[in-house]
């Protein structure tokens, strides 16, 4: 927001306050319309429950606690794994990017089990773990790892080596060549990266929340399903997709911010 | 001759170079005024990349603060000879000499590409110039005077990619120069600028040789440019030097006048022949 008013043109200052208004219409028609549908009747609410219930459904539950207790569970579940599988595979596309050894040791390995799908994994997880957090905390990391791994590596792969060259030129030692050349070269990639495994991880979250859990958005899902509860069923997958909107947007400040420098970033 | 074209100096010559240099001399020496530059000495220097090979015994005596162009058809070793001087490449026979000790922050390169870091400012992308003096107190304050002697001074918060090809390699030479080097290399640094920002980037570089007197070596595929420059063209032809020829014409130097159009072609016709017989 303070990189958009610093700007003095005036066109630029009301150019995003229409853009974000924008961008609403239509889930707004969509809900609009659905309403309607649901008033008279042309849809059943044994398929598809007006939004007014689900509305009337997550406020129930918001005063009996449940939904903040289980919105809070799957938050801290999505960011513990993510932070855990993120971090490795950061650590490892920096080592691999940067020290051929590394890379030669470990990334055909990690080539290898990037091609098992982790979702299979399930019930040996379950096995492992049993319904317990970790089973779950596993699961995410397992997920956001290839992502962060893979772009953080490209990323370091294909920083531009004249740069590197100018670099050494100028004397840089390699903390520095590092902290000044190849860590912002690898930036952009890295952010495709992460935007990838926050998709997964919400992906992961919810599959391992509806088979193996005991609280969480994806068990709270499940049982409402078991009671024929239609309304508390929308409004789950209404938030995974409110929460899923929401981790992308930090990610897109993150990304403006940090690359502020980027072309792609910079307003006319 | 030489007086003449001195005092009648063209009025147009004289604003147009007031652009870059608000306190312009009128009287110009036809040497730097001191010169920092180191003499450079290469004996029976030699470099190939495998079978290929490049640089067959290269001989050759730079006086000190002398501007040396090089030319040669494409792919006849200019930047290996460059990037040998600058210590780029490893040499596989003979030597290359300064007179004297030398350090690295003494030897500065200029690539046709201006390699500026895109994700730093100007000012900062200057700054990198200083090499391990980067650190210091006076790092900031260094660092703009370099802008404001390449005319970028109002440049410094601005990110590269919103400057022009010409403005980018202006703050390449800013890097460059800040650390005050004692040799300048230049690989084709305005290979890629259109011809009028050519001409301004070449009166820039003369006079900053001028200012500073450091030794200069210009790899250049334009040969108007090289006479336009140097005190001395080389050319390189089978991995040696073919021809050495003194540009003694005075500075400033007239763009067009007879006497560089006339060396001009005859550099033109030694690398043109030397063509016909491959
Ligand atoms: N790092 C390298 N590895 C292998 N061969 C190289 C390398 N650098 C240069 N060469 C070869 O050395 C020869 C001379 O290259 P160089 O870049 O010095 O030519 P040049 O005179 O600068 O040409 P141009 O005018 O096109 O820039 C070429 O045949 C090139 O293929
Ligand atoms: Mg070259």
């Amino acid at each position: 927001m303070s990189l958009i008013d610093s700007i003095s043109l005036p066109r630029s200052v009301r150019l995003p306050r229409v853009d974000g208004l924008i961008q609403w219409i239509v889930p707004l028609a969509i809900i609009a319309i659905w309403q309607l549908a649901s008033v008279t009747g042309f849809v059943p609410t044994r398929v598809l429950p007006a939004p007014s219930d689900v509305v009337l459904a997550g406020w129930k539950l918001l005063l009996s606690g449940e939904l903040v207790r289980n919105i809070w569970v799957s938050f801290w579940r999505a960011s513990i794994g993510f932070l855990i599988g993120g971090s490795i595979g950061f650590a490892f596309g920096l080592a691999n990017g940067l020290s051929q050894l590394s890379a030669k040791l470990t990334d055909t390995t990690l080539q290898m089990v990037r091609n098992v799908p982790h979702l299979a994994l399930i019930p040996l997880v379950i096995l492992w773990f049993g319904i317990d957090e970790s089973a779950k905390l596993f699961l995410v990391a397992l997920g956001v790892f290839f992502p962060i791994y893979l772009n953080t590596l490209h990323g370091i792969r294909t920083v531009d080596p004249q740069l590197i060259e100018m670099g050494r030129i100028y004397g840089m030692t390699d903390g520095e060549l590092f902290r000044r050349v190849i860590f912002p070269g690898a930036l952009p990639s890295i952010f495709v990266g992460i935007r990838f495994a926050l998709g997964i991880m919400w992906l992961t979250l919810i599959v391992a929340e509806t088979i193996a859990a005991s609280s969480g958005l994806g068990y709270m899902a499940m049982q409402a399903r078991e009671f024929m509860l239609i309304d508390v069923v929308v409004l789950s997958i209404l938030i995974y997709a409110l929460l899923g909107k929401l981790a992308d947007s930090a990610s897109r400040v993150l990304e403006r911010l940090t690359l502020a420098w980027h072309p792609a970033f910079q307003k006319r | 001759m030489e007086t003449a074209l001195r005092t009648s100096l063209p009025e147009t010559e004289l604003a147009s170079r007031a652009n870059f240099a608000p306190h312009a001399r009128v009287v110009r020496e036809e040497r730097p005024v001191h010169t920092s530059g180191p003499p450079l000495s290469i004996r029976g220097l030699r470099k190939s990349f495998g079978d290929n090979e490049v640089l067959r015994g290269i001989d050759l005596h730079i006086p000190a603060g002398q501007f040396v162009a090089v030319v040669g058809k494409s792919g006849c070793g200019k930047s290996t000879l460059l990037r040998l001087i600058a210590g780029l490449e490893r040499i596989d026979a003979g030597s290359i000499s300064f007179g004297g000790e030398i350090q690295p922050e003494d030897i500065r390169v200029m690539f046709q590409e201006p390699r500026l870091l895109p994700w730093a400012r100007v000012l900062a992308n200057v700054e990198v110039g200083l090499g391990r003096d980067r650190a210091s107190g006076d790092a900031h304050a260094r660092a703009e005077k370099a802008l404001a002697e390449v005319g970028l001074a109002d440049k410094r918060e601005q990110w590269p990619s919103v400057l022009s090809g010409g403005q980018k390699q202006r703050v390449a030479l800013a890097r460059a120069l800040v650390s005050r080097p004692r040799v300048l290399a230049f690989d084709e640094p305005l290979g890629a600028l259109d011809a009028l920002t050519r001409i301004s980037m070449q009166r820039l570089l003369e006079r900053v040789w001028r200012d500073q007197g450091f030794t200069a070596i210009l790899v250049t595929h334009d040969v108007a440019e090289a006479v336009a420059l140097a005190d001395r063209v080389l050319v390189i032809e089978e991995g040696r030097i073919a021809h050495d020829v003194v540009v003694n014409a005075a500075r400033p130097r007239q763009r067009g006048s007879a006497e560089l159009a006339g060396l001009e072609g005859s550099i033109l016709s030694h690398l043109l022949s030397a063509d016909d017989r491959t």
